[in-house]
């Protein structure tokens, strides 16, 4: 199989969602084949460049994911698994891409607050950046304000993305600030909240940078932080 | 011919009587048939029963010759295991045909009634008068007399709401042109120029089934194929409750089963009034007397396919008249359809009703309470289902695209569930596979379940404000499936409608 065709096979079976070989698509009869995984591991054998892969296949597809759900065509589902097949294909290439010089659009810390164990939210965010190419530092859920403080400055993070899905936790998310705020860190981290109780006006309340409605909105803000 | 059917929902029946009870009621409806025995004003049935060892005698009642029967247990019983456990009803398309197996408990939903009004629905925005700023967007009804043209607009509309599996002529047409002579022709033509799914109806005229008939041997493609594929069938309410079998319709089931098709013995008891409104009452006596009519049914002719009708409901203490949306309704149907599946009959029962006059919370109450209950009931034929409101009284077709809705997501809750080995051992491996990930979310694999039609879509009619909008919208879908062009019958055949079968109103053609 030539370059072009390696390329065009990765970009349809993340159009299709396929992260192994053993995974259904959005089409019928392919499991089986060889999926995203098995084929970046063999472009990289192949000595196909690793940007080209990213640009070529796996961002050029995701835009094409992008219509099909805005048209309707996709579900959330369909949009994960292609998100998915995004973010494995960033684990394998990660190594690559630092040896070639290539960053992440961005480093990304993202946790549910201390007392709140509902992660679903926070877990389709994580996904969902991934495949957008963002760097994420997932720290799981009931996460003190202390720890989230120093996986920042651990990591050099950007941008802090935060969850809770009770009315009783949400307000964790202001302590989370303050405790920025007593690192000195608060200048350097664009924080975004959400989860189902969570609102704009509670955003500006507790002194957070963003509220997202949903992990889509958060793409879309994320990259409008970026320019 | 060919062994297409309408999938229906297999169900797992839910059972409110236990292997007793159904004893108890079977002999109580025995004993009832026994002593009193049942009052019959006509006289061919009576002397059928009399033939078959029934005991008759004559009284006269109110100056009127009837004839009480006695009938014995065994020719009851004998009669019973005599009618057929199975048959299909047919349909213009074959896909649409409908499989009645009384060992299987296969859901049909389908229309009813003959309601004498149309509700048309309008939308009308007010306007606050405090603040004209706001601005509301309700429904406006408006009754309309049935005719036939409003009945092939029901056709039409049913042939196209997926989840109707089955056409009863909802409206009674009384244009001015109509009477009892062209009554039948003129309704089931209505129906079968707009509809490709099974038309059932009652019989105005008995002296008109040969009319019928020839109507329906015409679109079928001849006699033969008539029998196979009845596209066609009838519903005869022999009893008027309590146990007095009506002259006139009695004489109809003769003239219906020897015709060779298909036949509803249809029992409509009100519990309070025409019959005990205890469940226990009521059932023994409805069971008795649909128990009865299937003995004549199959004394006319062994093996006639003939449907267990249940239609017990429940006066109001108020005014007396019917009240469906209530439990009792639901007890009395449940209970009809355990004794159907006793019987081996296929069951033809009643959901979908309510009291409500117009759509709304309340329609909306009644109907589901019966839609969803009677689906489980697991009666192979569940009529009244479709857009009736007022009781019977009032068919409304933007309630009928609701009801529709409302049944889609019955029936699909109502699957049986897909627990095989294979499907256990690909839930563990998902289980594995998703735990082995770092976000442990199973979206990604909902997907085969999504494209397969496994995983059910949200209510078609929300909203995503504060306003309800489920009226309007299913308003909307009823003027999208209006533009749709009509299933109307090929040209020659209809010309050969025309010419062979009198009284037909010229309006009912179409547009070629």
């Amino acid at each position: 199989m030539n370059a072009q065709k390696l390329i065009d096979k990765i970009g349809f079976n993340v159009i299709q969602g396929r992260v192994t070989a053993e995974d259904e698509g959005f089409d019928e009869g392919l499991e089986g084949q060889p999926a995203v995984t098995e084929l970046v591991t063999r472009a990289l054998e192949e000595k196909i460049d690793p940007k080209k892969i990213v640009l070529d296949a796996l961002t050029a597809s995701m835009e094409t994911v992008g219509e099909k759900f805005d048209k309707g065509e996709y579900l959330i589902p369909d949009m994960l698994a292609s998100a998915e097949c995004v973010g494995a294909a960033m684990d394998i290439l990660g190594p690559h891409l630092v040896d070639a010089g290539i960053e992440s659009k961005g480093k990304i810390v993202l946790a549910t607050v201390k007392g709140d164990l509902h992660d679903i939210g926070k877990n389709i965010v994580g996904i969902m950046f991934k495949g957008a190419g963002f760097e994420v530092t997932d720290l799981g859920s009931d996460v003190s304000s202390e720890r989230i403080a120093d996986e920042l400055e651990r990591t050099g993070a950007e941008y802090l993305g935060l969850s809770a899905l009770l009315t009783t936790t949400m307000w964790e998310m202001k302590e989370v600030i303050e405790a920025l705020k007593s690192a000195g860190i608060r200048d350097q981290i664009r924080v975004l909240i959400g989860g189902a109780p969570t609102s704009e006006s509670f955003a500006q309340e507790i002194g957070a940078d963003v509220h997202c409605r949903d992990a889509f909105q958060a793409i879309d803000v994320l990259r409008e932080m970026k320019k | 011919m060919e062994t297409r059917f309408r999938p229906g929902t297999r169900v797992k029946p839910y059972e409110r009587l236990d292997a007793d009870q159904i004893q108890r009621l079977h002999k109580a409806s025995l004993r009832i048939l026994n002593e009193p025995g049942i009052w019959c004003h006509n006289a061919r049935a009576a002397a059928l029963f009399d033939t078959h060892g029934a005991r008759v005698w004559e009284e006269v009642e109110y100056g009127q010759t009837v004839w009480r029967v006695s009938l014995p247990a065994g020719l009851v019983e004998e009669a019973v295991q005599n009618a057929p456990k199975r048959f299909v009803l047919g349909a213009r398309n074959p896909e649409n045909r409908l499989e009645l197996d009384a060992r299987v408990p296969r859901v049909y939903f389908g229309s009813g009634s003959e309601a004498n009004v149309w509700l048309e629905t309008r939308l009308v925005d007010f306007t606050e008068e405090k603040d004209p700023t706001v601005r509301l967007r309700l429904p406006r009804f408006q009754e309309k007399r049935g005719t036939a043209a409003l009945l092939g607009r029901a056709a039409h509309l049913c042939e196209h709401l997926e989840h109707l599996d089955f056409f009863i002529r909802p409206l009674n047409i009384q244009d001015p042109e109509i009477d009892a002579d062209n009554h039948d022709v003129n309704k089931f033509f209505a129906s079968l120029n707009n509809i490709t799914k099974h038309v059932q109806a009652g019989l105005t005229k008995r002296e008109r089934l040969p009319d019928v008939v020839h109507m329906a041997q015409c679109i079928a493609g001849g006699k033969k194929a008539l029998e196979e594929n009845p596209i066609i069938s009838f519903i005869a309410c022999l009893f008027k409750s309590p146990l007095q079998i009506v002259d006139d319709t009695a004489e109809k089931v003769f003239d219906i089963v020897n015709a060779g098709l298909p036949l509803v013995i249809s029992s409509s008891p009100q519990g309070g009034s025409s019959a005990p409104i205890q469940e226990v009452g009521m059932v023994a006596q409805i069971n008795a007397e649909i128990l009865a009519g299937v003995t004549l049914t199959q004394l006319i002719r062994e093996g006639a396919p003939v449907m267990y009708g249940s239609v017990p409901v429940r006066a109001r203490m108020d005014d007396l008249h019917d009240l469906y949306g209530c439990p009792e309704f639901n007890q009395y149907n449940i209970d009809c359809a355990q004794l159907a599946r006793f019987y081996e009959i296929p069951c033809y029962s009643t959901a979908g009703v309510g009291d409500a006059k117009v759509p709304g919370p309340q329609a909306l109450f009644e109907k589901l309470f019966t839609h969803l209950y009677m689906g489980m009931s697991g009666a192979q034929y569940i009529h009244y289902a479709f857009g009736l409101l007022d009781r019977t009284n009032t068919f409304c077709p933007v309630q009928a695209v609701i009801d529709n809705e409302m049944i889609g997501k019955v029936k699909h809750c109502l699957q049986e569930a897909k627990v095989g080995h294979e499907e256990t051992d690909a839930a563990v491996a998902m289980v594995n596979k998703v735990m082995a990930s770092s976000h442990r979310l199973f979206a990604r694999h909902a997907r085969k379940a999504i494209h397969a039609g496994e995983v059910s879509e949200p209510f078609r009619f929300e909203s995503k404000d504060r306003r309800d909008r489920v009226i309007e919208k299913a308003l909307e879908r009823m003027t999208e499936i209006e533009k749709r062009p009509p299933s109307r019958l090929p040209e020659k055949i209809i010309d050969a409608v025309y010419t062979e079968v009198p009284g037909l109103l010229p309006g009912l053609r179409g547009d070629p």
